[in-house]
């Protein structure tokens, strides 16, 4: 389906990450945001609240991040495409309400702005330090889908990605920004909105008598019901059957949770986003993300100007984690250096995935600024030694 | 014939009493049957007494009685009403929970 | 007679397939089930819009026994996912069906600013001034020198008065009853159907398991006949004069009927004011045209 024109502001724009961010949401059809302010992500609710009133939709400020985080799953349930921005402290509040989309299969985007942590740490100054959180943050066992911009346009591009994948797998789907990202300034081109592939949401074409509301189909990814139209649908965050009654065994237990996870799993291969350069002959390959792999970027050139064979593979879904291609590099490779603005996160799926086959190497970085190339090719170097 | 009468759904009484003590004309006990769990349902023990107002429906916290007008049901039969069903008894227990 | 063709009115809005329910012998949570069903007929609305959102306890249990769209959803967060789904989606009728627990402890925050806004919610709070779900914790609203396992020595916490608190917060209706209040109850449940804006209804209900064993105060049944003796109607009595104690009177009644817009209308004048044609309105925030 195409982009509903009157969400797409097409054109040749300067924007930072967050507002192409807001952008991004509205050519996805996003038509409501229930938000929060904080630093360094409220730009994108801001926006949102200026531009939403001129498309058709909504934007309520919320009393904290604990009601945004569900009342917009309230607003998905009422026939909305819905979502909200939020960073670091605001993060760690939404957790509970992360975990119950997950269960109740509610597709929605949040958008996490990186910054120093933990606690308050450092409100305008970025880092990467979410990255597992945003995976294991809520309890029990859940999967969810998390991209990682590395520009604004990519902020635009990838917005649009997030709905779109959390429509076709009913899960919450996070982008992954960080301050820097979000704070940047640079060219964001929109196209027509007919140049825009989202993707509806799936709806049960079944009569209220036939339809069971969370009897996967094939893709293990239910169909959803209409609210207001008579399917009496029941939704619970306890563990249920394909009713959405609660049956509290340990049997069912093991069905829907696993299929809440394979769901994903299975469908990795068409989630999986990457941006891949110079594997094939590759003595070292440097897996990074976000902004961080922008400085990679440089630190792999000044490495190849000395002659060494690096090659780069950039994390674009970072969840689910792509353990087969990086394993396949970790066959290949002699190393693999992880540069990320954090003590060591994603690193460790790395070393997960290579399985013990090729060197680890983390360059990590407590954050509040971005690596400097520098620090990269040093870490280069010291495995090609 | 009495004014009203009363429709108990035996399996889902809890015997808590209230239908029987707040039937404005006393029509209802506590009988010494007892359902599946163990629990005495009410019956009409003054049947005469009835008039159907239905506040023991009203009262009732397991939607296990309720009282009806005979001139309604009567009404009901010439309409061809379906018939109330005996409601199938959940018969999954369901495990013990917190919250 | 054969008594078959009689039709129980409250059957329909059941999930029969689910019965007979998990609340004690003697809760009082049911009879308000049955009061809300009768008020739902009664009231006329279209029961297809009319959606029900529930927190967590013995009363957040009520959206997964009734047979509309119903949302059991996370502690105390009842009231903002019922503001996404009423603002996504305005035609919905939607009912905010929970616990004292879970709509003044953990949701206060959120009840207060739902107030504030007075956003388009039916409130029915079922007080039965304990944490009963799981296993008979202090309240906000358990009375003083109220055992519970939490307070093994007697509760000395001050309480809130729920109509009180509401009212200061903005809801345009308030009103209070007992379990035992059942047709009054009704009334003001069909009668906030047709009132736009925060209306908000305080049931009193027995805890026979917890509340009343634990203090020896008898069963659901001796509660419900202390509800009959020491229950006073003051319709339009001050909510500041609401407090209940251990024991003694209960002022019932209704309290609070007043006109303020609601959030949606604040919104949309707002918008028209600011934005002129500009502004676009639609019906419902639905994400497929």
């Amino acid at each position: 389906m195409h982009a509903d024109p009157a969400g797409v502001l097409t054109g040749s724009h300067f924007l930072d990450g967050d507002h192409a961010c807001c952008e991004g949401a509205l050519a996805a059809g996003a038509r409501f945001s229930s938000g929060y302010p904080i630093t360094p992500s409220t730009e994108v609710v801001e926006r949102f609240a200026a531009r939403v009133p001129t498309v058709g939709g909504t934007f309520i400020q919320m009393e904290d991040e604990l009601a945004a985080s569900i009342t917009l799953q309230g607003a998905v349930w009422g026939g909305a495409k819905a979502f909200t921005v939020t960073s670091g402290p605001g993060f760690s509040l939404m957790m509970e309400h992360i975990g119950y989309a997950a269960m109740t299969e509610t597709p929605c985007v949040f958008v996490d702005v990186q910054r120093g942590g933990p606690s308050t740490g450092l409100p305008t100054l970025p880092a990467q330090a979410d990255m597992m959180q945003v995976k294991w943050g809520s309890h029990g066992d859940y999967e969810i889908i998390a991209l990682c911009p590395n520009s604004p346009q990519e902020c635009f591009d990838l917005t649009i990605t997030a709905f779109n994948y959390s429509e076709q797998y009913r899960c919450p789907v996070f982008v992954m920004m960080d301050e820097v990202v979000g704070h940047m300034t640079e060219k964001v081109v929109i196209p027509e909105a007919d140049q825009i592939e989202v993707t509806p949401r799936r709806y049960t074409k079944l009569a209220p008598e036939e339809f069971l509301a969370f009897e996967p189909r094939q893709d293990l990814v239910p169909d959803m019901p209409r609210i207001g139209e008579g399917y009496n649908v029941h939704v619970t965050g306890l563990t249920h059957d394909e009713r959405g009654y609660p049956n509290m065994t340990p049997h069912m237990q093991d069905r829907l949770v696993r299929r809440l996870q394979n769901k994903i799993l299975h469908n990795a291969d068409k989630i999986l986003l990457w941006e891949e350069q110079n594997l094939d002959d590759a003595e070292v390959v440097v897996v990074s993300y976000g902004i961080t792999s922008r400085v990679a970027q440089r630190a792999i050139e000044m490495a190849r100007d000395k002659g060494i064979k690096v090659g780069k593979f950039r994390l674009i879904t970072a969840w689910p984690f792509p353990e087969k291609k990086i394993a396949e590099i970790a066959g290949k490779a002699k190393a693999i250096v992880v540069p990320e603005l954090n003590l060591g996160q994603m690193v460790r799926e790395v070393e997960r995935a290579a399985a013990g086959k090729c060197v680890v190497r983390p360059v990590s970085h407590a954050g509040g600024s971005v690596h400097s190339p520098q620090d990269i090719l040093k870490a280069i170097l010291e495995v090609t030694r | 014939m009495a004014k009203g009468s009363v429709q108990i759904v035996v399996e889902r009484c809890k015997a808590c009493g209230f239908c029987v003590e707040f039937c404005p004309t006393k029509a209802l006990a506590l009988s010494s049957a007892f359902n599946a769990k163990g629990y005495h349902p009410p019956y009409l023990i003054q049947p005469e007494k009835c008039s159907g107002c239905d506040l023991c429906g009203m009262y009732c916290p397991d939607f296990a009685i309720f009282g009806y007008k005979q001139g309604a049901a009567a009404k009901a039969a010439a309409a061809g009403a379906k018939p109330a069903e005996a409601p199938a008894a959940d018969g999954k227990e369901e495990a013990t929970d917190a919250r | 007679m054969s008594a078959i063709n009689v039709f129980n009115p409250v059957e329909p809005f059941l999930r029969t397939d689910r019965m007979p329910h998990i609340w004690c012998p003697g809760c009082g949570i049911g009879t308000s089930v049955n009061c809300f069903s009768r008020a739902l007929i009664d009231s006329k609305v279209d029961l297809k819009n009319v959606s029900i959102v529930s927190g967590i306890g013995c009363t957040g249990r009520v959206a997964g026994y009734m047979k509309q769209d119903s949302f059991h959803t996370t502690h105390g967060r009842a009231i903002p996912f019922a503001t996404g789904l009423k603002l996504a989606n305005p035609k919905l009728n939607v009912v905010v069906y929970s616990g004292d627990g879970d709509l003044f402890a953990i949701g206060g925050n959120h009840l207060i600013h739902a107030a504030r806004r007075n956003v388009d919610l039916k409130v029915i709070c079922i007080n039965n001034l304990i944490y009963a779900m799981t296993g008979g914790q202090t309240a906000p609203t358990t009375p003083n020198s109220v055992v519970t396992s939490t307070n093994p020595y007697g509760t000395y916490d001050p309480s809130f008065n729920l109509p009180y608190l509401v009212e200061a917060a903005g809801a345009v209706y308030v009103a209070r009853w007992t379990t035992f209040h059942v047709r009054q109850l009704a009334r003001s449940m069909q009668e906030i159907f047709s009132k736009k804006g925060f209306c908000f209804i305080e049931v009193l209900s027995p805890c026979p398991t917890l509340y009343q064993r634990r203090n020896k105060m008898g069963d659901g049944l001796d509660t419900m006949v202390y509800y009959k003796e020491f229950s006073k109607i003051k319709n339009g009595a001050p909510t500041s004069e609401l407090g209940l104690g251990k024991a003694g009177e209960i002022i019932v009644g209704k309290f609070v009927d007043r006109e303020r817009s609601d959030y949606r209308d604040l919104m949309h004048d707002k918008m028209v004011e600011s934005l002129g044609d500009r502004y676009v309105e639609r019906e419902a925030c639905e994400c497929e045209i």
